[in-house]
């Protein structure tokens, strides 16, 4: 079946498509996208989040077809060019980012938080962040990289 | 596989009354789970999330609300959770936010699964599912005869459910869960309690300890009549302890991975005193205010 649907502002007719395909496959395999990870397929570890119509949800977990006609976001549409958005250079001024497979899950759910509530606590960060999995860095890094991006005044972006 | 997308409630029964085989989606996080891991291959997915209106809630006019299966958790917590507590507590504890920004009550009713957060609270707060079908129209399952056993409900395979309807809460309510981590787990076991002070009623509801769902209507009975409904005396610990050993004999609950038998029962009897404490407390502060 034909899917369309609306990428980081692009609009994208993906043909070809598989009736039980999710959007996490069509972004990655179709539209070319690789940023969000596919890694348990069970909503269980967050690297495939992204955002649909301004929320975070799993990929892995929205049928193809359910994003017909609606607005996706990932982590490639948060950074503006070269000019990366404040969570995603947090991170990287942090060293939130080892292996980087857990990153652009992290982020796209960081930025949301952020987008939301301006100044979280650690308890809402950790909260905000616990259908993420990383199995690198021990998130006492991730959490201070969120901090970081709070300190210097991320906002809705 | 085929996609059906219908685009009013009208399309969809008529889509579910000739293809009784097809699966209805909503927030798709139990549905998705089972393609991706190959346990399910149907033959039809029976996306409803293009209906318009069935992501909406309204207070209907005998005062009750009704709430629209597409609403998600996100959306039960943020714009229900003063009317509806208990369920709200429960929403929280399903999943993480990504979850709950598609996950629905309508789809953990669908499932059906023993585990389900929200079926807890629901039997506490007696509410009712709204279940259509198009030859034979709209049916109000309560939701003490909607679950059936493992996975399996009161629903016909041509019907879908459209609304929930639960009363806003005249008293406290809570919910509490046994999980192995504060996030993203399903309930070892659960318990929902609901006070009904205007008719001097109490509900509960008993979760993941037995094949269904169900109420514990003795322990119901019981602190009916042993409460203090003035709210003049302390909560006495005996009648808390007597609650919570009925609230646990009316678990069946079975030895698995997450727990044994015996755990699930005991943590039950916990979990009732706990949430009827914290309940009878809240009862007794607002009956301070209003004398
Ligand atoms: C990582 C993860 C964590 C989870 N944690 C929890 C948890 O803590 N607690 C919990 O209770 N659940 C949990 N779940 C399970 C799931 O999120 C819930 O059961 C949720 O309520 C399902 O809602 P949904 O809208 O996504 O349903 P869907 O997946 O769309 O549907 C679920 C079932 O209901 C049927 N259905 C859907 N809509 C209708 C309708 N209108 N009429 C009739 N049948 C219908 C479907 O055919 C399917 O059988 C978790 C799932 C994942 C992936
Ligand atoms: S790949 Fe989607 S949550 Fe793990
Ligand atoms: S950095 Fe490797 S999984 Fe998080």
């Amino acid at each position: 079946m034909r899917v369309n649907l609306t990428v980081n502002g692009r609009r994208e007719a993906v043909d070809g498509v598989w009736e039980g395909e999710s959007l996490l496959y069509v972004l990655r395999e179709r539209v070319g996208l690789p940023g969000a990870k596919n890694a348990c397929e069970q909503g269980e570890c967050g690297s495939c989040t992204v955002y649909l119509d301004g929320m975070p949800v799993c990929a892995c977990l929205v049928a193809a077809g359910q994003a017909e006609g609606r607005e996706v976001r990932t982590i490639e549409g948060l950074a503006d060019g070269d000019r990366l958005d404040p969570v995603q250079r947090a991170f990287l001024d942090r060293g939130a980012v080892q292996c980087g497979f857990c990153t652009p899950g992290l982020i796209v759910q960081a930025h949301d938080l952020l987008s939301r509530v301006p100044d979280p606590t650690d308890a809402e960060i950790r909260e905000a962040l616990a259908g993420n999995l990383c199995r690198c860095t021990g998130y006492e890094k991730i959490i201070e990289a969120v901090r970081l991006a709070v300190a210097r005044g991320a906002g809705p972006a | 596989m085929d996609f059906l997308r219908p685009a009013t409630w009208e399309e969809a029964l008529a889509a579910k009354a000739e293809r009784p085989g097809a699966v209805p989606l909503l927030g798709g996080t139990d549905v998705m789970v089972e393609i991706n891991l190959d346990a399910r291959r149907p033959a039809a997915l029976l996306d409803l999330t293009a209906v318009p209106g069935l992501n909406a809630w309204e207070h209907a006019a005998d005062g009750r609300l009704r709430v629209g299966a597409g609403v998600t958790y996100a959306r039960l917590i943020a714009e229900l959770g003063d009317v509806l507590p208990g369920l709200a507590q429960a929403a929280r504890t399903v999943g993480s936010p990504q979850i709950r920004n598609r996950g629905t009550v309508a789809g953990n009713l669908g499932a059906a699964s023993p585990a389900g957060d929200s079926h807890p609270p629901l039997l506490a707060g007696d509410a009712v599912v709204e279940a259509e079908s198009a030859a034979r129209g709209t049916r109000m399952i309560p939701a003490c005869a909607f679950y059936l056993g493992v996975k399996r409900s009161a629903l016909a395979p041509d019907e879908l459910i459209r609304a929930f309807w639960a009363a806003p809460a005249s008293g406290p309510q809570y919910f509490s869960k046994v999980g192995t981590r504060n996030a993203m787990v399903i309930a070892v076991c659960s318990f929902a309690i609901a006070l009904h002070p205007r008719e001097r009623r109490v509900g509960t509801g008993v979760g993941s300890a037995a094949p269904t769902p169900r109420r514990a209507q003795e322990a119901e009975r019981f602190l009916a009549g042993e409460l203090d409904w003035t709210g003049g005396a302390p909560l006495d610990a005996r009648v808390a302890a007597r609650f919570g050993e009925l609230a646990a004999r009316a678990a069946a609950p079975i030895d698995d991975v997450r727990g044994t038998a015996d755990y699930r029962r005991h943590a039950i009897a916990v979990m009732a005193r706990r949430t009827l404490t914290w309940a009878y407390d809240d009862y007794r502060k607002k009956a301070a205010e209003c004398a």
